[in-house]
């Protein structure tokens, strides 16, 4: 047992039992980030704000929630949003988050592409944060059935349909996800289960797990360059702060992300109470009923574009019926972000994608594409809307199968001038 | 500078992915219909000075049997569940016929009720509409009737005008107020039990509500709604009821709006002076 002795302090106190000084130091004040790093490097940081806006603004929701299909519409609109004070605020910083944090995801998704921060080391951060997407896509679409309103019912009707496409196991699959035949009370209450217990518990590990990964490899900056952390942080304790390329993450590094999380806020309370319509869809305020099927049924922004390469096949090919290949492209659209770090094949090289000519023209297109998959996923799939959504489909399936192809002549080329 | 060229691109994307699945892909897919026509041109009736003496000898000749009329003393001859039975929807109480319904519509409705509501989709030879055809009669007996039901209006609460114009048929569950007719005459009169309206201001917009209460068949086409033929003031106080009701916190809502973007303004503030100084030592 470590000697203890009368404490100086409060502090010293702690130290002597919980090393929280040395603590402290690992995880703040000696945390060393790149110096070089623009605004984007401050996403992650967004992102656990908005996560911890979710899981108060969750828990005060769970206080009146209830997760049965015949009170769950009215303790959402009526008890919560009407009879709770500030219960509307609450409902609507959830909703409004819950779309917004996948803006921010996407945004540092791809800023890790640009910046190659997927790969040479980094493998188990681009896999953690992938593994943290989709579990928050089973969170956000497990949260958007708790309302049971018409597009919650449809919504969990269509999508849970999805896996009956599975051979062999397909239909009994889609029983046993729904608990029922039918999306109906036991889909409710177990959602409901995913969505306030299962999955945040996930989340926060994949999180921990995440934050942990980033520690051995370090966090990139924005020339990709690579240089000896121990030696500029030694440069910076000798108080040679200007002279070194790396700052600790506290005070330094949050301060500046303080500031954005400032603006962040700033937008996303205007969101909240002026303009929430993209994020709490009106046709959800009306019940579910499944007598009525509305006229258009469609996911939140986020999964629009694997949803677009879902019905992007509209056809039979070959004799396989149009469904079948697009449940296939979906399953390949969700898995293969997952493997990007193993299909780029310049796979010792890390640099922003200004400097890697081929991989910088891949990385606009994708991000086009995805842009044109999420616009004509939500447009009705007539006519010439079906055909572009088509096209968006094959460019993305085709850009992932060139990938390895641009990078392995990228790192020949590489070869070659050194 | 190259932050703020990244500032750009973001927002510039993010842009393009709001703009198109927001406001574009809602104009494909609910495409925008003609305005809300509160003079009801299609009906083509105009109406003339009546007398309301005459009007009303001629409602107590030919409406009582059924409406009541409760501002002058005449009461339902049939009890609201009994009317509700027999009609499938309880017959309006016409006090205020003269404020809520515009003048020509209403003597269109005369001639014709089916016609003028749009619902002639529902009734045939087997099937009519429960109130008979007054095409009989002449302008001038039309127009005196208007003129009786004119001179006999006070001004409403939005919450009378709204259960008088809509609260026959709908329920207003969050505000307790449900429909005086038989749940299950209703539903089969009108083929479907009409939807509760509590929060309806919620799930439609401004647009498609002004549009669908003033002419349901331009949003919907084949529903068995009747254009009830309100005037642009009835209809006002109908969506001004709906939005009390629905909406409730609205105005706390946008108050407290200002608060925290002012308090997330001052907190950015403070947060950029921080950043300053300490990057200051290390820049």
């Amino acid at each position: 047992m470590a000697e203890i002795k009368k404490a100086t302090g409060l502090m010293d106190w702690l130290d002597q039992r919980l090393a929280v000084n040395g603590f402290i130091k690992v995880m703040m004040s000696e945390y060393w980030i790149p110096k070089n790093i623009n605004f984007l490097w401050a996403m992650g940081v967004v992102l656990m704000s908005l996560f911890m806006i979710l899981i108060v603004s969750g828990i005060f929701l769970l206080m009146y929630y209830k997760p049965d299909i015949k009170l769950a519409f009215d303790s959402v609109n009526y008890t919560i949003m009407q009879e709770v004070e500030y219960g509307w605020l609450w409902r609507h910083m959830h909703g409004v988050a819950a779309s917004v944090i996948f803006l921010v995801i996407y945004i540092h998704m791809f800023t890790g592409i640009y910046y190659g921060s997927y790969k040479k080391g980094r493998e188990m951060i681009w896999l953690t944060g992938m593994a943290l997407f989709g579990i928050f896509s089973a969170e956000a679409f497990s949260g958007y059935m708790l309302p049971w309103g018409q597009m919650s019912y449809w919504a969990a009707q269509v999508i849970t349909n999805l896996f009956g496409g599975i051979p062999f196991i397909g239909e009994a699959l889609v029983i046993w996800i729904r608990g029922d035949f039918l999306v109906a009370d036991a889909t409710l209450t177990r959602f409901f289960m995913l969505h306030v217990l299962l999955l945040p518990l996930v989340i926060l590990l994949l999180i921990a797990v995440h934050f942990y990964a980033l520690r051995f490899p370090h966090v990139n900056n924005q020339d990709s360059e690579e240089f000896d952390f121990d030696k500029e942080a030694k440069k910076y304790l000798e108080g040679r702060k200007k002279e070194s390329k790396v700052v600790p993450f506290w005070p330094v590094f949050l301060s500046k992300d303080f500031f954005v999380v400032g603006i962040a806020l700033t937008v996303f309370f205007y969101l909240v109470c002026f303009h929430y319509d993209f994020a709490m869809d009106p046709i959800n305020f009306e019940p579910a009923n499944n007598m009525k099927t509305p006229a258009h049924i469609y996911p939140e922004w986020y999964f629009l574009w694997s949803y677009e390469v879902l019905r992007g096949f509209f056809f039979d090919i070959g004799g396989i019926a149009a469904m079948d290949i697009g449940l296939a492209a979906f399953g390949f659209a969700n898995v293969i972000f997952m493997l990007l770090p193993f299909l780029d094949r310049n796979t010792m090289h890390t640099a922003p994608a200004h400097k890697r000519p081929m991989f910088f023209v891949w990385f606009w297109l994708l991000l086009i594409d995805m842009i044109v998959l999420t616009v004509y996923g939500k447009l009705p799939p007539t006519g010439a809307n079906a055909w572009v959504g088509f096209g968006a489909t094959i460019v993305f399936l085709v850009l992932f199968v060139l990938l390895p192809i641009i990078t392995k002549i990228e790192a020949k080329n590489e070869g070659a001038e050194s | 500078m190259r932050e703020l060229k990244i500032l750009v691109v973001v927002l510039f994307f993010t842009a393009v992915v709001y703009w198109g699945v927001e406001p574009f892909a809602h104009s494909q897919m609910h495409p925008h219909v003609a305005p809300a026509d509160f003079s009801f041109k299609d009906l083509g009736h105009t109406v003339g000075k009546g007398d309301f003496i005459k009007g009303e000898e001629l409602v107590q000749a030919n409406c009582v049997a059924c409406h009541s009329v409760k501002s002058v003393g005449i009461q339902s001859a049939m009890s609201e569940s009994d009317a509700s039975l027999a009609y499938g929807v309880v017959p309006p109480d016409l006090s205020n016929a003269g404020l809520l319904y515009d003048p020509a519509f209403l003597s269109a409705f005369l001639k014709n009720p089916a016609k003028a509501m749009l619902v002639e989709h529902k009734f045939d030879q087997t099937r009519t509409f429960p109130m008979p055809s007054y095409d009989w009669m002449s302008e001038d007996e039309i127009s005196s009737i208007l003129a009786f039901f004119h001179s006999i209006v006070k001004p409403v609460s939005d919450k009378a005008l709204y259960e008088e114009a809509c609260g026959r048929c709908h329920d207003m569950k969050y505000d307790k107020t449900m429909s005086h007719s038989d749940k299950a005459a209703l539903t089969a009169y009108m083929g479907t039990l009409p939807p509760d309206l509590s929060i309806m201001i919620r799930a439609k917009s401004d647009e498609y509500l002004s549009t669908f209460i003033n002419n349901p068949q331009k949003q919907l086409a084949g529903t068995s709604m009747p254009r009830v033929g309100l005037t642009e003031k009835a209809q006002n106080q109908v969506i001004s009821y709906m939005e009390k009701v629905g909406d409730r916190k609205k105005a706390e809502r946008e108050d407290l709006g200002y608060k925290l973007i002012a308090y997330m303004v001052l907190f950015t503030l403070l947060a950029f002076a921080w950043k300053v100084k300490i990057w200051r030592e290390v820049h």
